[in-house]
């Protein structure tokens, strides 16, 4: 536990040396957001009706940005190596850096949903959901795409590679995401469909670490 | 302590070395020597676990040294050729957190490789044979058996030398082994050559 932590704080110490990336990330799934208002037509009911998948869409690919440097920039330095031989399970040194991911790119976007949410037009009831959703949603995200990373690194374009796997993973979370927000915005109980996100995470959390692990040990 | 039978190391089609034995006592020393290629830091790999062993054994006190490679790990200290800093932390920042990993006093590392003074810099700003000596400071945190070391010298003045070879004096009276690749001279009294 005590390694665990220690990677984790290690993240998020990183992140706050370079707040421009996780910056970078949340302008990103700003702007996508924007560019739907552009493209449909200004039509409040028609923008309400995309707003779910709009919002989960715009914050997985943003939460995908920083990815294939999650361990790519471990690697160049020698600090991979290091992580390896730190006495930390593969696995736990996984699941480390995906909630340090979530930690440093997951939470921004959490912060920035009411900004994305409010020029989407979704009803205000709906908020809170919309905020859950994409918690959980992109948690799940920051573990699929560790393993991604992970499967992914050393790859000859390997930034390619790493969506072409995770983004298929996160078909689930965006189902189930964009309907709890729809519940909650046609005034109806979004509960199950959070639950059964949570599943999802409950399912990945174990899973994705020890694929992440097995790739990096290279077995 | 450590010791290896028949290891080889394989590049795509190409043997870089093969049929390699060696045996490292406690306290003792072996160092690596050959020319550039000939798989000096491919073995230290191998050794670390970083890489599976394709040929051969590697024993741990008579006993298969990698069937658990979470306490293998724990039982060595790898200094590669980079120095796997962090540019934008500090030295101190650097060096703490495998102090929390591995327990050990920060401050008294830094000192031991003469950079208490720089410890508030970011590692960016150091110099590579300053960004060497961190990277050394990490042997000196807390005590494993193995140290397996690539090059441990390149960029360093004399003074910081001799500091290593406090560092390892100490190292080995502990009854630790020593592991290096180097084109230079090493303060490892007694060390014997393995020629790759």
């Amino acid at each position: 536990m005590k390694g665990f932590t220690a990677v984790l704080g290690r993240e998020v110490r990183l992140a706050l040396r370079h707040p421009g990336d996780a910056l970078a990330a949340v302008l990103f799934f700003i702007l996508v957001c924007a560019l739907f208002p552009f493209g449909i037509g200004p039509e409040p009911q028609t923008l309400a009706r995309i707003a779910p998948g709009a919002l989960l869409a715009a914050a997985l690919l943003a939460a995908l940005l920083p990815l294939d440097r999650l361990f790519g920039a471990e690697a160049e330095d020698g600090s991979l190596d290091q992580l390896l031989l730190s006495g930390l399970p593969p696995a736990l040194l996984a699941t480390a850096k995906a909630a340090g991911h979530w930690v440093v790119t997951g939470l921004p976007l959490l912060a920035a949903t009411p900004v994305a949410a409010a020029m989407l037009n979704l009803p205000v009831e709906a908020w809170g959901a919309a905020m859950a959703a994409l918690g959980l949603a992109t948690a799940i995200l920051s573990l699929f795409g560790t393993a991604g990373a992970a499967l992914t690194l050393g790859a000859r374009r390997g930034g390619v590679l790493l969506p072409l796997l995770v983004l298929p993973l996160s078909i689930p979370a965006v189902i189930f995401g964009a309907a709890a927000i729809e519940a909650a915005a046609g005034g109806m109980e979004a509960r199950p469909y959070l639950l059964l996100l949570g599943a999802l995470l409950a399912l990945a959390a174990p899973l994705a670490p020890l694929a992440a692990g097995a790739a990096l040990r290279g077995d | 302590m450590l010791e290896g039978r028949d290891l080889a190391c394989w590049r795509g089609e190409r043997a870089v070395f093969a049929g390699l034995s060696f045996t490292l006592p406690p306290g003792g020393a072996l160092l690596l020597v050959g020319a550039n290629g000939a798989g000096k830091s491919s073995l230290l790999r191998l050794l670390a676990g970083l890489v599976p062993l394709a040929e051969g054994e590697l024993l741990w006190q008579g006993q298969d040294a990698l069937a658990d490679r979470v306490a293998h790990a724990a039982r060595l200290r790898y200094l590669s050729h980079q120095d796997a800093l962090k540019p934008s932390l500090s030295a101190r920042e650097n060096l703490s957190f495998f102090a929390r990993l591995w327990g050990g006093d920060t401050e008294a590392a830094l000192d031991s490789v003469g950079l208490s003074d720089l410890a508030e810099l970011p590692a960016r700003v150091l110099s590579s044979g300053q960004k060497r000596r961190l990277a050394l400071a990490r042997l000196a945190l807390a005590p494993a058996p193995l140290w397996l070391l690539d090059e441990p010298t390149v960029g360093l003045d004399a003074a910081s030398v001799d500091r290593l070879g406090v560092l390892l004096a100490k190292h080995r009276a502990a009854g630790g082994a020593v592991m290096a690749a180097t084109h230079l001279p090493l303060p490892l009294p007694g060390a014997q050559e393995l020629r790759l």
